[in-house]
């Protein structure tokens, strides 16, 4: 990837980190560490991959995103906050009475594709919308985000099933794997493993990367786009609450926001990057 | 009576789907490995590149469904109705009712009246379930000409539509030249004084033989046909309660939830009104041909007269 480029998709993703902190602190309530998780990849996707159009979110050529793990809306917030679908001020209302930011994402919400927060099901909305242009020779694509504790859904097996069976080659599901859950690790709670060889059995391409590292991320894209005839899954390795020192790989900041003192360091740690970055 | 015509309500729904794929070419249908029972393969057969099998596998083919809407399809996705309203509720629910996404479910092999298959099959919770969606049309039609209206009525309304159809071959009383669907209407065969008797579903033609009963017995009743669940047509429920001071709900459905209930809403809030509910009251159902079953449960003509008579004498 162009050097370029990198460096400001990491910029990006430094001030998407800084939203999901400023929108969980504002709500007093919401899940930091699977937002922080997806947000280089959720840069990449809206920075990078996706044709979006922030002044016609409804744009019918667009790309398509669902956020399956839906918990982790604040990280989409942040990241069309950052695009423009809406301003950034709505992050501190997140989770508020009366405000446009629901605790899940919302189809109402300007650049947000479909509801989802109930485990397992967006991955089913995403095949019907790859489906869908498949059917009427569109070319969008459609992308999904996973958790791997969401994996432990039956639905989302059928999804898998489903994608192969209609060989559903403009679907690329990522599969966000932090290796916790609320109740632990996952390999603990209820073992997903081996993730890459499920989604192979189910007649996916997979392809594991290193969730942080935008040079993967873009080489695992590059990659699914020459896959023909099957759908792509990819597996990327996070660090739960990546970028915030003290919640990094901590089951605690699955679903607990930051308390004014915890919220001052966060966003201090992460404006110090940022202002590492823009040098 | 030798010369009714009987049609269960699958077969209307599969040849509607056939027949208005020509005139809604944005019209796509979805199974899970029942297309033999709800007849959707009518319509398979006829338009095999708009029909999309999703295997024994509802929940993600009512999200499917969702996509699909999300991206301009009008998808109707069909199943046996206990795994529409039932395996699939939450699906249904937060894919389709939430987002208020274009989805039409057709649910078929609805109530008792499946037979033999028993109770594991027999759905008589998905009105009171379906109920409870915001923004959900739930349609219940009575005969081949109303539900092959119904279908396309959905088509027509933008926005999510339970339909609930029978696995049993019913009268078609409906007649095709003159009869006119309206979404929310109820409409009333029959006026008395005595008793109204709102019905849906199968259970509205044994209400009209009821009635035929009851008017040589001296007992003068209204029928109803409620089609449209919800939203319900208030204003008849309440002008036949203003009427005749006496209603009685009929429908191959539990008692809880269903049309007694959503009749008994309107009633309690608007003009209070002795009620009384004939459905299938709080048990499961168990195996046995239809129509025996539809007896025992006291789903047909024959308990509608004893029932009104009975509420009328105790007036």
């Amino acid at each position: 990837m162009d050097a370029t480029i990198k460096k400001q998709l990491e910029i990006t993703a430094c001030k998407v980190r800084l939203g999901i902190i400023e929108g969980v602190f504002n709500a007093k309530s919401g899940h930091p560490g699977g937002s922080l998780s997806i947000a280089d990849m959720l840069t990449y996707l809206y920075f990078a991959k996706m044709n979006v159009y922030p002044d016609k979110p409804d744009e019918p050529s667009r790309d398509r995103f669902v956020l399956s793990k839906g918990h982790t809306a604040p990280a989409l917030y942040s990241t069309l906050a950052e695009k423009g679908f809406f301003p950034k001020e709505e992050l501190k209302s997140l989770r508020h009475v009366g405000a446009l930011l629901q605790g899940h994402p919302c189809i109402t919400i300007p650049g947000v594709d479909m509801s989802s927060g109930s485990l397992g099901q967006g991955i089913s909305a995403a095949c019907g919308m790859a489906l869908s242009g498949k059917i009427s020779g569109d070319t969008y694509k459609v992308y999904t985000v996973l958790g791997d504790g969401e994996i432990e859904e039956g639905q989302v097996w059928e999804a898998a099933m489903f994608a192969a069976h209609y060989k559903l080659d403009n679907l690329v599901a990522v599969v966000d794997n932090n290796g916790l859950q609320i109740d632990g690790k996952i390999s603990d709670v209820m073992s997903p493993y081996p993730i890459k060889e499920k989604f192979e059995a189910f007649g996916w391409h997979a392809i594991e990367i290193n969730a942080h590292d935008f040079d993967e991320i873009d080489k695992a894209f590059n990659e699914a786009e020459t896959v023909s005839g099957q759908p792509v899954v990819i597996i990327q390795k996070s660090t739960k609450g990546k970028g915030v020192s003290f919640m990094e790989d901590q089951v605690g900041w699955h679903g607990t926001a930051p308390n004014k003192e915890q919220y001052d360091q966060a966003v201090a740690e992460l404006s110090a990057k940022l202002k590492e970055l823009e040098g | 009576m030798a010369d009714v015509i009987k049609k269960a309500t699958r077969e209307s729904y599969g040849e509607a789907l056939a027949a208005l794929g020509d005139k809604y070419d944005n019209l796509y249908v979805l199974d899970a490995d029942l297309a033999a029972a709800t007849k959707t393969g009518i319509f398979k057969k006829k338009f095999p590149d708009r029909f999309f099998d999703c295997g024994i596998a509802e929940a993600n083919m009512m999200g499917v469904a969702a996509g699909l809407a999300a991206t301009g399809k009008i998808p109707f996705a069909s199943t046996f109705a206990m795994f529409a309203a039932g395996r699939a509720f939450e699906i249904v629910r937060n894919s389709i009712g939430y987002p208020h996404l274009n989805v039409k479910i057709g649910a078929t092999h609805a109530g008792i009246s499946v037979g033999e298959d028993g109770a594991t099959h027999q759905c008589n919770e998905d009105i009171a379930l379906m109920r409870t969606i915001p923004g959900m049309t739930i349609i219940n039609p009575a005969d081949d000409v109303e539900a092959k209206a119904a279908v396309e009525a959905a088509i027509q309304h933008n926005g999510p539509v339970y339909m609930r159809f029978g696995r049993l071959a019913v009268p078609v009383f409906n007649d095709p030249a003159t009869y006119k669907f309206e979404l929310g209407k109820g409409i009333k065969l029959r006026d008395g004084k005595d008793i109204a008797i709102i019905a849906t579903g199968l259970m509205v033609n044994e209400a009209i033989e009821a009635a035929k009963v009851l008017e040589a017995e001296g007992v003068s009743a209204t029928v109803i046909n409620i089609h449209t669940i919800k939203p319900i047509d208030e204003d008849i429920i309440v002008e036949a309660a203003k009427t005749t001071g006496l209603v009685l709900t009929v429908e191959e459905h539990s008692i809880i939830g269903g049309l007694g209930s959503a009749v008994s809403d309107v009633l309690s809030a608007k003009q209070p009104t002795k009620l009384v509910k004939i459905g299938v009251n709080d048990e499961f159902g168990h195996s046995g041909p239809a129509v025996e079953l539809l007896k025992q449960y006291g789903l047909c003509a024959d308990n509608i007269v004893k029932t009104a008579k009975a509420a009328v004498a105790a007036k």
